[in-house]
C-alpha cells in the first residue's frame, strides 16, 4: 500500500470521486488553475475541466448559497473555504440554511454538501489563519462535522461526505497536509461519519482527541509507557454527531478520561464529550474528568513565543496526563 | 369609462386566452389571501404574510416559467407564483393551517415559506436574499450539464440591501448564467421606506454594475410585466444572461398579520396604494376592451369560491402533525 500524506489522500479522496461521479464539483478560491493555496486541488481542473472545478469570487457567503444552489439541482458539491477563519460570511448560508433544508422542507429536499476548509495553527498563521472553529458548528443539528487525523481517514470520510445525503463540514488540520503520512489504499473504500477510532488501546486512561492532536497524544501516550501507565487514544473523528457509544466504552473500560483539543475549552468539544461521560459513566471514574486546549483568548498570536505558549504541545499533554494518571 | 363594441382579441401580443388565464390567476390568489386573513382573524392561522397587490407581477412570471423544467426561488409574498406554477389553494390553506399535509413544509414553517420539489419550487426560510445565491447556483448547475432551464427568483426590494443579493448578482453575471432576478419593489422593508433604504431610485440602477440589463416595470400592470419577464426569460434561456427587474408594487397589507400599517404610513398613501390594485385595475381594462365581460367575471368568482370552500374545509378538517414527529428528517440515511 502507498504511503501518502494527508493532503495527497484529500485530494485523491475528490479525484477518485470526480471520476466516478460527475455530478462532484469543487468551487472555491484558487482551486483551479492555482490548485488551492495549500496545493490540494491540484490537477483537478486540468483533468475534470474550468466548470467542474471552479474558481469563486472572494466571497464566503458566494460559495456555499452557491454550492446549495447546485445540490439542489442534482450536483455533489465540495464547497472549499480557503481556511477556516474566514467562513463566518458563509455561516448564515449553512446554519440558516443547509443545516434546515431537509428539516424545514419535511423531508422533500435535502441537501448533499461538503464545506472542505483548513483549520488550526502551528504554521505562523496567527490570529486569522489559525483558529479551530469547529464547536460552532457542532452546537447546529442538520449538520454533520468531521475532521480526519490520518491519511487513510482523509481519504475514505471525504469519498463517505461526497455520498452523505445531508451537509458535512469536513475540517482538515492544514499543519497536518504534509506532516503526516500514512498508507492510503488505491481501492475505493469509506469510513463511517460516524464512529470513533481506537488508535492506541490502553488501560488506566482514555485520551479523546481529534484532528493533529491525536498525533500529539499518542506521542505523549508512549512517554508513560516506561513508567506503567497504559493510555488509550480515541480518534472522535466525527464531532457532530459524537459516537456516545464508542466514548461511553472507552471511559467505562479506563476510568480516567482527558479530552485533548486545539480549540479554547469553553462550551468546546470536550465540554460535550464531558458530559457525555459525567451522564453515562460516573459510577465507572477514578478521577474528575479533565481537559486541555487553548487559552481562552480570542486565537492564536504570530510570534513564535506566543503561539507556543497557546499551542498543546506533547510536553503539556505528558504533563496532564501524568497528573492524571497519579490521581 | 370607454366600452368596445368588439371583444379585443388581444393586447400588446397577448392572446385574450392568455390576458383571461392571468386574471383568473390573480383573482384566484387574491380570494385565496382574503380567505387565508380571515382564518388569521379567526384565531385559526396563527400568522399570514400576504402577497397582496403583488399578484400581476407574480402571475406575469409565473406565465413564462416551466413547471419542473425551469425552477423558481420564491419568497414569502410569492402566493400568486405559486398557484401558477401549480400549487393549489388547498396546499396554502393546509401551510396556512399547519397541517401534517402541508406540501411546503408539513406545518414546520410558518406560511408562505414555499417549496415543492415536484415544481422545482425551492424550499424556502425566513432570511431574506439567501435564495439569490442559490438561485446563481441552480443555474450554474443547468449550465454545467448544458440544459436551457431557466431559474427565476424573487424578493422584496429590502432584502436587496443585504450582501447575498449582490454577490449573486456578481456571480450569475460574470458567467452569464439563465437566471431572472425580480424585485417586487413595494417600497417598504416593514416599515422603512426605499429612500431610507437605497440612494438610487430604482433597485435597476444597480445592474449597471453588474454589466446586466435592468428594467423598471409597473408591477400593477399584468401586460407590462408579461412583456417584461418574457423578454428576461427569453434573454436567460437563450443563452445571453441575467436580468435584473425591478417591479414597482404597492402593497395593499400590513407587513404580516403581526404589524399595523397605519401606525407608520399615511392615509393618503394607503388610499394610493388601494387605487393601485391591480386585480381591480385589470378587471375594469379586460372589460373596457371585451376580454371579460362582468358576467363572465362574476362566474370566475363564483368558481373560484366555490373552491376555496372546499379547500378550506378540508383544509380544517386535515390531521396537524403528530408530536412525535418533531424529531424527525434531521438527518437522512446515508
Amino acid at each position: 500500500m502507498a504511503v501518502k500524506t494527508y493532503l495527497e489522500a484529500i485530494r485523491e479522496g475528490m479525484r477518485d470521486e470526480m471520476r466516478r461521479d460527475d455530478r462532484v464539483m469543487v468551487f472555491g478560491e484558487d482551486v483551479g488553475a492555482k490548485g488551492g493555496v495549500f496545493g490540494v486541488t491540484e490537477g483537478l481542473q486540468r483533468e475534470f475541466g474550468e466548470w467542474r472545478v471552479m474558481d469563486s469570487p472572494l466571497a464566503e457567503s458566494c460559495i456555499v448559497g452557491v454550492c446549495i444552489g447546485a445540490a439542489f439541482n442534482g450536483m455533489r458539491p465540495i464547497a472549499e473555504i480557503q481556511f477556516q477563519d474566514f467562513i463566518l460570511p458563509g455561516v448564515d448560508q449553512i446554519v440558516s440554511e443547509a443545516a434546515k433544508i431537509r428539516y424545514r422542507s419535511n423531508d422533500d429536499w435535502n441537501m448533499p454538501l461538503v464545506i472542505r476548509a483548513p483549520f488550526g495553527g502551528g504554521v505562523h498563521g496567527a490570529l486569522y489563519h489559525s483558529q479551530s472553529l469547529e464547536a460552532m458548528f457542532c452546537h447546529v443539528p442538520g449538520l454533520r462535522v468531521v475532521v480526519p487525523s490520518n491519511p487513510y481517514d482523509a481519504k475514505g470520510m471525504l469519498v463517505a461526505a461526497i455520498r452523505d445525503p445531508d451537509p458535512v463540514l469536513y475540517f482538515e488540520h492544514k499543519k497536518a497536509y504534509r506532516l503526516i503520512r500514512g498508507e492510503v489504499p488505491d481501492h475505493e473504500y469509506t469510513v463511517p461519519l460516524d464512529r470513533v477510532r481506537v488508535v492506541r488501546e490502553g488501560r488506566d486512561i482514555v485520551v479523546f482527541s481529534y484532528g493533529l492532536m491525536v498525533d500529539t497524544a499518542v506521542q505523549a501516550a508512549e512517554r508513560l509507557a516506561p513508567d506503567g501507565f497504559s493510555v488509550s487514544v480515541v480518534d472522535l473523528r466525527s464531532l457532530r454527531p459524537l459516537d456516545r457509544q464508542g466514548i461511553v466504552e472507552s471511559a467505562r473500560r479506563c476510568g480516567k478520561v482527558l479530552i485533548a483539543q486545539e480549540a479554547n475549552l469553553a462550551v468546546s468539544v470536550s465540554s460535550e464529550v464531558s458530559a457525555i461521560v459525567a451522564e453515562e459513566c460516573f459510577e465507572y471514574l477514578d478521577a474528575p474528568v479533565m481537559r486541555i486546549g487553548g487559552p481562552e483568548v480570542p486565537a492564536m498570536p504570530f510570534a513564535k513565543p506566543l503561539e507556543d505558549a497557546y499551542l498543546v504541545d506533547v510536553d503539556k499533554l505528558e504533563s496532564k496526563l501524568r497528573s492524571l494518571a497519579e490521581y | 369609462m370607454v366600452v368596445a363594441n368588439r371583444a379585443a382579441r388581444s393586447i400588446a401580443g397577448i392572446d385574450a386566452d392568455t390576458l383571461r388565464a392571468m386574471y383568473r390567476h390573480m383573482l384566484r390568489s387574491r380570494m385565496l389571501d382574503e380567505r387565508i386573513w380571515l382564518l388569521n382573524r379567526q384565531g385559526l392561522a396563527r400568522f399570514w404574510v400576504s402577497g397582496m397587490g403583488q399578484e400581476a407581477i407574480q402571475v406575469a412570471l409565473g406565465m413564462h416559467v416551466r413547471p419542473g423544467h425551469d425552477w423558481v426561488a420564491p419568497y414569502y409574498r410569492d402566493l400568486a407564483l405559486t398557484l401558477v406554477l401549480g400549487m393549489t389553494p388547498r396546499d396554502q390553506l393546509l401551510a396556512a393551517l399547519a397541517k401534517a399535509d402541508d406540501p411546503n413544509t408539513g406545518g414546520r414553517q410558518m406560511p408562505a415559506h414555499f417549496g415543492c420539489r415536484r415544481l422545482q419550487i425551492i424550499t424556502t426560510g425566513s432570511v431574506v436574499a439567501t435564495q439569490f445565491i442559490h438561485a446563481a447556483g441552480i443555474a450554474l448547475a443547468s449550465k454545467i450539464r448544458g440544459e436551457d432551464a431557466v431559474t427565476v427568483v424573487t424578493t422584496g426590494e429590502g432584502a436587496t440591501s443585504e450582501g447575498d443579493f449582490h454577490e449573486a448578482l456578481n456571480f450569475a453575471a460574470t458567467h452569464r448564467l439563465a437566471v431572472v432576478f425580480v424585485v417586487e419593489d413595494n417600497g417598504l422593508a416593514i416599515s422603512v421606506p426605499t429612500t431610507q433604504q437605497m440612494p438610487t431610485a430604482d433597485v435597476s440602477d444597480r445592474a449597471a454594475g453588474y454589466g446586466i440589463p435592468g428594467v423598471v416595470v409597473d408591477g400593477s400592470d399584468p401586460v407590462a410585466s408579461y412583456l417584461a419577464c418574457g423578454e428576461a426569460v427569453a434573454r436567460a434561456r437563450a443563452g445571453h444572461g441575467p436580468t435584473l427587474i425591478d417591479a414597482k408594487v404597492p402593497r395593499l397589507t400590513s407587513h404580516s398579520s403581526d404589524d399595523d400599517q397605519r401606525r407608520y404610513r399615511s392615509a393618503e398613501a394607503l388610499a394610493n396604494d388601494r387605487a393601485h390594485d391591480c386585480v381591480g385595475c385589470f378587471a375594469a381594462r379586460l372589460g373596457e376592451q371585451g376580454v371579460l365581460s362582468a358576467r363572465d367575471e362574476e362566474a370566475m368568482r363564483a368558481e373560484l369560491l366555490a373552491e376555496l370552500d372546499v379547500a378550506t374545509a378540508e383544509a380544517e378538517e386535515a390531521p396537524d402533525p403528530e408530536p412525535e414527529s418533531v424529531l424527525l428528517h434531521v438527518l437522512g440515511e446515508a
